[in-house]
């Protein structure tokens, strides 16, 4: 594909890229991520329903909406979504996930949309969606803003942005990368830059200025007894996720 | 874009359902309805014929359904249709006995009116459960029933599971579940080992009629050779589950009916009046058999297939449901979220829920047995303190009786009475 104008750091990518054939062992690398999954599945499912009114209990409930996964990894989020019957475009500026998500899609019986692309370049060329997936990507990117504003951009009136990431703080520092990179060596070290992480409030101004309106917030806590991830109205303090909507036409 | 050559793991195939269940006795059609209603498709592998399955003539058999248990057959539209033929249990007396000698004076009683759920279960005849069962899902669309078939073989492959059936018929689904019992072919396809032993004692079982009405109450006497239990059936009616070492229950078994009740009188007295036989007589072997995992690639494990227990707390049809809410919560949520439900670690939060349960119950209920199932003059002395202790102190009291209703740990919706 053409060289594209990106805010996507290069050194970010070329990470992710020697990880990539690792996406689906759920006991591999991304374990925290298959771990994160569900509560993760359960916020942008929920918000998707209530924004859309779709119900989850039917079969395919997201029939008929065009959906962005950007960030796609491996397809965590992209699959789950075309399952529940949404038309998805996964995209990754690592070109090494691509096939790697081609090839367990074919396997799993479902059509995904596959690109290796970037958010900017995907509303350079136009392209409109429903509902657009911003999951743990804004930490990783040069230029929040900009970035934003392409998701802004790929979003049709009336459309969903649904955008996690990492709070900068000490607690975030103990957890996201002595704990999970140091101690628990469940990312690379390397994988996270604590002075890229963003704060709720950093990130409904950057949401706010990249021309959407920011509807909720919640907290993704980890329970280290339990050893399960789940949803909190109030304790947002390491990992967050967010739902903004574009005004309506 | 360049696109490296990518290995060609496994073509897709379209399933012929979701979910396919091998075993249909209780646990596998529960699923399936739950499963069913929550929006999956299923294929039930039943090695049994349609005619056995329909036969209605009371064959002795019957099940002590804890609260819990009811609330779950209420949620999947089951209670309505059994409802009349239920006898709900009111008051659960136990004591330490000794053939002749009737009732130890420490007495355990426990009463439904210290919860405020209401009876703390339900006596239901196997025919009854059986029959509704076999409706239900026979009027459930999502469900496909195949009688009369065993399977031959299993194939995990990256994107689904085939079990191929004795007809050569082959069912390809996203999920294999094993509610095939003690004996688990599926477990043992799958290379799952067991852990388990005998213990020597075997259970005979039968109904018997009584001259003086049961009021509600189970009854249960420890007896050197083993538990009896007194199950309250509807009518002047009650189920008997007596335990006796292998060898004294075998002969037993062999005596003429006559005979039979003579051996059966003298072990809980006189208090029900007159009995005589109301049914056909079973023996079950007691043993103790785990599963090693109750889950591994697209592959699940129900009920005695996963954990046959010592029935001596009458508990083995309670796990077995309270694995199927919980395993139908497990999947009908990821199906929800759009989560492959065959995946390991999807499968792998079933296992965590239940097997923590299972291990501490057959455990307790080990235990238990062997406490109970003693003539030691020091132990019949320690239990029967133990007894009246417990029967003293009302909390302790409270925590026995919502146990035995299963209304104790986490519970999965359905057994909470809500819909999947």
């Amino acid at each position: 594909m053409q060289a594209v104008e990106t805010t996507v750091d290069a050194a970010e990518v070329a990470k992710f890229e020697a990880m990539a054939a690792e996406w689906w062992d759920p006991n591999g690398k991304f374990k925290p991520l298959h771990m994160l999954n569900p509560c993760r599945l359960d916020y942008i499912t929920s918000q998707i329903a209530a924004e859309f009114d779709r119900d989850l209990t039917g079969p395919l409930p997201f029939t008929g909406l065009r959906l962005l996964d950007i960030g796609c990894g491996g397809g965590l989020l992209a699959e789950p979504m075309a399952r529940l019957g949404a038309t998805v475009v996964g995209a990754d500026a690592a070109a090494g996930n691509i096939p790697v998500a081609q090839v367990h899609a074919e396997q799993s019986g479902l059509t995904i949309d596959y690109r290796h692309t970037t958010a900017e370049a995907l509303a350079e060329a136009g392209e409109q969606f429903d509902i657009v997936l911003n999951m743990e990507v804004v930490e990783h990117v040069a230029d929040p803003l900009a970035y934003l504003t392409a998701c802004q951009q790929l979003l049709k009136p009336g459309g969903l942005m649904i955008c996690s990431t990492i709070n900068r703080n000490p607690k975030s520092f103990m957890m996201a990368i002595v704990g999970a990179e140091w101690v628990m060596r469940w990312l690379p070290k390397g994988t996270h830059e604590w002075h890229k992480f963003i704060t709720p409030d950093e990130l409904f101004a950057l949401i706010g200025n990249a021309g959407l309106d920011p509807v909720d917030r919640k907290g993704f806590v980890f329970n280290p007894v339990a050893w399960t991830w789940s949803l909190s109205d109030r304790d947002l303090s390491v990992n967050y996720v967010t739902a903004s909507v574009k005004a309506s036409a | 874009m360049d696109n490296p050559a990518t290995p060609r793991i496994l073509h897709f195939m379209k399933h012929d359902s979701d979910v396919v269940i091998v075993g249909g006795g209780l646990n596998g059609p529960a699923l399936a309805l739950a499963l069913a209603q929550g929006g999956l498709s299923v294929t039930i592998v039943d090695a049994l014929p349609l005619d056995t399955r329909k036969d209605d003539t009371f064959d002795g058999r019957s099940y002590a359904l804890a609260l819990a248990s009811q609330k779950l057959l209420s949620a999947l539209g089951i209670w309505n249709e059994i409802a009349d033929h239920a006898q709900p249990i009111l008051k659960v007396a136990a004591s330490d006995g000794h053939a002749g000698e009737g009732p130890a004076p420490f007495f355990l009683e426990f009463d439904h009116a210290e919860i405020e759920e209401g009876p703390m279960g339900f006596m239901i005849e196997d025919r009854y459960l059986r029959r509704a069962f076999l409706d239900a899902v026979m009027a459930e669309d999502r469900v496909a029933h195949l009688s009369g078939e065993t399977v031959v073989a299993q194939d995990v492959q990256p994107g689904g599971v085939t079990v191929t059936l004795q007809s050569g018929k082959t069912v390809s689904a996203r999920v294999l579940i094993g509610c095939d019992g003690k004996r688990s072919g599926t477990a043992e396809r799958a290379g799952i080992s067991r852990t388990g032993w005998e213990y020597g004692q075997t259970a005979l079982v039968c109904a018997i009629e009584h001259e003086k009405p049961h009021e509600g109450t189970a009854h249960q006497f420890f007896m050197p050779a083993g538990p009896l239990a007194i199950l309250p059936l509807p009518g002047n009616r009650s189920s008997i589950v007596w335990s006796e070492t292998t060898d004294q229950a075998a002969a037993i078994q062999a005596m003429d009916d006559d005979s039979y009740l003579a051996a059966l009188r003298p072990r809980f007295g006189d208090f029900l009046g007159e009995i005589k036989l109301a049914g056909a007589r079973f023996t079950y072997p007691l043993s103790l058999s785990l599963a090693n995992a109750f889950v591994s690639d697209r592959l699940a494990l129900v009920g005695d297939a996963a954990h046959g227990v010592h029935p001596i707390a009458g508990q083995g049809l309670n796990l077995g449901l309270r694995d199927v809410a919980a395993l139908a919560e497990v999947m009908v949520d990821a199906h929800r979220r759009g989560e492959e439900i065959g995946a390991i670690d999807v499968l792998e939060r079933y296992q965590t829920w239940r097997r923590w349960d299972t291990a501490t119950l057959a455990a307790a209920t080990d235990g238990f047995n062997r406490l109970f199932s003693n003539d030691n003059p020091l132990l019949r002395g320690v239990r029967d303190i133990g007894m009246g202790v417990v029967n003293a102190m009302p909390g302790l009291r409270r925590r026995f009786i919502r146990e035995a209703a299963g209304l104790n740990g986490e519970l999965p919706r359905l057994m909470k009475g809500r819909p999947i």
